[in-house]
């Protein structure tokens, strides 16, 4: 079976066809676009992605009303059989709005939007998205967020940490997030939401290709897995 | 049956926006201003026959989100 993958499309969602590319260009897979007012996701995806942008128009709260849409009731279904699913930025706060992962993405500590390449630390290496990747890794990824401060109370960022489940830091001060998190995963491991973009950096044109390393270690997990 | 629902930060929730209406208040010559926390206010018409166990869920599935925010129901008429 060819890899198979889902793009979610929601109304204000920017990143939707960069991401879709990125996928096909590196996994060589089939991706399919899904809008999201779909109740269905299509028959045997190996992986999910929630792309970046202004879902609804941050309206609520960022990713508040998407996490309600039709579709997420299907993409909460598939993470729990244990589909791979990726969010960022729009799709981290949607992840988190829908329950699939702790914590909450609140306003940029210093009020501004920030739009820039930041450095990140990759602080887990074993996980089904950074097996491509070296622990300490420092890398290279654009952010683009209003909303990207990550917020979780103490205990579970305890936890969080003790299980591994911090797979990026912010190798600088970006946005005020708790103990610089950058991106997380669930406790199964199969569900990952980040703020920074790896799908903007996938070839050097695009200035770096530090992201290439997540699809490819999610196309290799899955082939393992198979 | 007019219904407004508060939902507030919770305590110890750094609030960004709150810190900055802060400094402008303060850039604007207003003295004493100890603190300043921005939250939001949700005005529904629902049916009379609303029960509070479902404005609480309304409240819990989708106008707050309760790892940062507390919210307050009032029925105001």
């Amino acid at each position: 079976m060819p890899f198979t993958a889902a793009v979610i499309t929601f109304p204000g969602s920017n990143c939707d066809r960069d991401m879709a590319v990125a996928i096909e260009q590196i996994t060589g897979g089939t991706v399919h676009r899904v809008w999201h007012g779909d109740a269905e996701l299509p028959a045997g995806l190996d992986f999910i992605a929630l792309p970046g942008g202004f879902s609804y128009g941050d309206y609520l709260r960022s990713g508040a009303m998407a996490a309600r849409s039709p579709v997420m009731q299907a993409v909460i279904a598939a993470a729990n059989r244990g589909v791979t699913v990726l969010g960022v930025c729009n799709g981290f706060q949607v992840l988190t709005e829908a329950g699939l992962l702790p914590g909450a993405l609140m306003r940029n500590a210093g009020i501004r939007f920030v739009c820039r390449d930041v450095p990140l630390v990759v602080e887990n290496s074993q996980s089904l998205f950074t097996a491509c990747y070296t622990a300490g890794q420092r890398i290279t990824i654009p952010v683009a967020h209003h909303d990207g401060n990550y917020f979780a109370d103490a205990e579970t960022l305890d936890r969080l940490e003790g299980e591994g489940r911090v797979a990026f830091r912010y190798g600088e001060p970006v946005n005020g997030s708790q103990r610089d998190i950058a991106g997380v995963l669930n406790a199964a491991g199969n569900v990952l939401g980040m703020m920074p973009h790896p799908e903007r950096m996938i070839e050097p044109a695009q200035g770096g290709s530090d992201g290439r390393a997540l699809f490819e270690s999610v196309l290799a997990g899955l082939s393992v897995a198979a | 049956m007019k219904v407004r629902v508060h939902v507030s930060l919770k305590n110890g929730v750094l609030d960004p926006q709150g810190r900055a209406i802060h400094h402008a208040l303060e850039g604007l010559g207003f003295e004493g201003v100890n603190d300043v926390r921005a939250g939001r206010l949700i005005e529904m018409d629902v049916a009379d026959s609303t029960t509070d166990a479902a404005l609480e869920d309304m409240c819990r599935k989708l106008l707050a989100n309760q790892v940062i925010e507390n919210f307050r129901i009032e029925k105001v008429a």
